[in-house]
């Protein structure tokens, strides 16, 4: 019973430093905002930071928990935006409350982000390691194809949709508009995100994805990760928790999409491509598998960390990448781990067992 | 109701629980991979509450016919009956929730799980809640995590490992990985038990502890236990009826002590007799 109390405070330990991560990092920018301690071009950044901080922790719920590399996230995140942004558009007239319109517009975005990991992990999850990556990356770019395609319009009979022709295809009547308009995307966007909103669907993000691993479905997730053929052997159905965890993932991308979308006024299909993609998955790499905090730190440095190094001006880029490249060579070192460990008092067996 | 259901001829122990449908019938089983009959005419009958050994020299299928019951391999040839019900079509998973629970030669666990987590995945299907009281921490989340914990506690004590129940999984000893691999099986409440050779690697003395154990559990669940062993001592002192397998057929079927001085056996074990 004794030992029950450790593991149950250990668990409950790292959900309640995540939470409390998120919400001090709020509370001391909300701060550092109203004493006008944040350069402008940074406080434009805080609702990008946001929706790749959900970014990062919904793909390590694919990456860390379920136990499958994929590469083409970003395909997630721009089905939410642009489904998120049409019915925010849509909505303008019906939901006059902006913050209410956000949320609906969020939900919205994660269902048919969620009908989009649906369809994608039918025959996705079949696969197995590399093949599930190569496939993965396919339908990001498949995604991101047929949104480049896509017009829809607006007008008093309702939304009107063409593929691969132009907008005068859909044929508007005269009070209607265009919202998405093939490869130049969506330039009418509402701006409705905002930092508080961000700060929000983070909150609802670690609530449902810590609470879905700490609960008997997130067991079995996980039971399938360690050893497949003992999940089926103690009698776990692996397909629907592998499908379970992808959906999930992917309508929190999808939210995060709508985020995102709805803190520019213009957005293209082309902003959500391969490059994304990678960029969320070295998050997730960088914040360590599985390890919901590490994501949101991480998620969070390298956001800010480019615009940072913009007085390298033209060697950016380059900079930014040693700058990885040495992060990581030192979250792998066991002497600077050791060194780590000593200082903050922690026993090896401890350090161990955070992947949770 | 106790229409006497005659326990057929392919029964190790014939007098054993003859009143009750057998729990598990295997009729004329069989397996090819590709050309090569892995496992031919495999007539087994075990009761109720029947500690069996499948014993047999390396490479006699004793795992291909463990595969075979829990459908990881779907056979060529012949007819399961778990419980009296066909299980043709079956998937392993739906095979382990009408009561086949196993254990692996080359252990299985979750391994970056805690010991705890092992057993109550094992408890999966025993203690259902849906995805979103799980999610929204709904009141049937707390009443059933609380009833897994107690369960899985309970299941740990068989072995004496409650105070385990926070390690993870992959560091503990080669012995407590088998335990707890046998107690993950059970988790699942199973009508019979499959154990893929239980004491490889443990020392005399710990092989005497399970021999024990697997007594135990037995009694207290009342289950049939079916096991592949290479410990003679271990197969020879709980196995009331042994059946052993040479180059996929069923060579000799007995009690241990018929199977001691049967010859097929000694001669697939130790080879022919020089014609003097």
């Amino acid at each position: 019973m004794k030992n029950k109390g450790i593991r149950l405070t250990r668990t409950t330990r790292t959900s309640a430093f995540t939470y409390g991560l998120v919400i001090v990092a709020y509370i001391i920018l909300r701060i550092l905002i109203g004493f006008g301690g944040i350069s402008s071009s940074l406080q434009g950044m805080l609702v990008p930071i946001c929706a790749y901080v959900v970014m990062a922790i919904s793909l390590n719920l694919t990456v860390g928990i379920l136990g499958e590399l994929s590469l083409g996230h970003a395909g997630f995140m721009s089905v939410g935006a642009f489904t998120g942004v049409t019915a925010a558009i849509a909505m303008t007239n019906g939901v006059p409350s902006a913050g209410l319109r956000l949320a609906l517009a969020m939900l919205i975005a994660a269902a048919c982000a969620a009908v989009a990991g649906v369809i994608i992990g039918i025959p996705v999850l079949r696969l197995k390691g590399d093949y599930l990556a190569i496939v993965t990356l396919a339908f990001g770019e498949i995604i991101k194809s047929i949104l480049n395609n896509m017009y829809v319009g607006v007008d008093g009979a309702g939304l009107h949709f063409s593929m691969l022709t132009s907008s005068d295809a859909l044929g508007l009547a005269a009070d209607g508009k265009v919202i998405i308009n093939g490869p130049m995307g969506i330039s009418t966007i509402p701006e409705l995100s905002s930092f508080t909103a961000g700060f929000i669907l983070i909150l609802v993000t670690l609530f449902i994805v810590l609470n879905l691993i700490h609960s008997r479905a997130g067991r079995a997730i996980m039971a399938q990760r360690d050893n497949r053929i003992a999940a089926e052997s103690v009698g776990i159905n692996v397909t629907k928790y592998k499908m379970m965890a992808f959906v999930v993932s992917a309508a929190l991308a999808g939210a995060a999409g709508a985020l995102f979308a709805m803190n520019f006024s213009t957005i293209v299909a082309n902003k959500f491509d391969f490059n994304t993609s990678i960029l969320i998955l070295v998050f997730v790499v960088l914040g360590g598998l599985g390890n919901m905090w590490g994501s949101i730190i991480a998620a969070a440095a390298l956001t800010i960390l480019p615009e940072l190094l913009r007085k390298f001006s033209d060697y950016r880029m380059l900079v930014y990448a040693i700058v990885l490249i040495l992060v990581m060579l030192a979250t792998n070192n066991p002497t600077i781990k050791q060194f780590f460990r000593k200082l903050f008092g922690k026993k090896k067996t401890e350090e161990d067992v955070s992947h949770e | 109701m106790s229409n006497m259901i005659p326990v057929k001829s392919d029964a190790i122990i014939p007098e054993r629980d003859a009143d009750k449908t057998p729990i598990l019938e295997c009729i004329s089983l069989g397996i090819d991979f590709g050309g090569l009959t892995a496992v031919d005419n495999f007539n087994l009958t075990i009761g109720r509450t029947e500690i069996a050994g499948l014993i047999g020299p390396n490479g006699a299928g004793k795992t291909t016919v463990f595969n075979l019951l829990t459908k990881v391999y779907q056979p060529t040839r012949g007819t399961i009956l778990l419980n009296g019900i066909d299980t043709h079509g079956m998937s392993t998973v739906k095979v382990n929730q009408a009561g086949v629970a196993r254990t692996f030669q080359n252990i299985r666990l979750f391994s970056t799980l805690s010991v705890e987590d092992n057993v109550k995945i094992g408890l999966h299907n025993q203690m259902p809640y849906s995805m979103w009281s799980g999610i929204f921490r709904l009141p049937k989340y707390w009443s059933v995590e609380k009833k897994s914990h107690e369960r899985a506690m309970e299941l740990l004590s068989i072995f004496d490992m409650q105070d385990l129940a926070d390690s993870r999984a992959g560091s503990l000893p080669y012995g407590a990985q088998r335990r707890l691999e046998i107690v993950r099986a059970l988790a699942t409440n199973p009508g019979i038990l499959l154990l893929d050779e239980p004491a490889a690697g443990m020392n005399p003395s710990e092989t005497a502890e399970l021999m024990d154990n697997i007594r135990k559990i037995r009694d207290m669940f009342h289950i049939a236990v079916m096991l592949i062993e290479h410990d003679m001592n271990l197969v020879m002192g709980i196995c009331e009826g042994i059946c052993v397998l040479n180059y996929g057929k069923i060579i000799a079927k007995g009690t241990p002590e018929e199977i001691q001085a049967n010859p097929a056996v000694i001669e697939a074990y130790l080879g022919k007799k020089k014609e003097a």
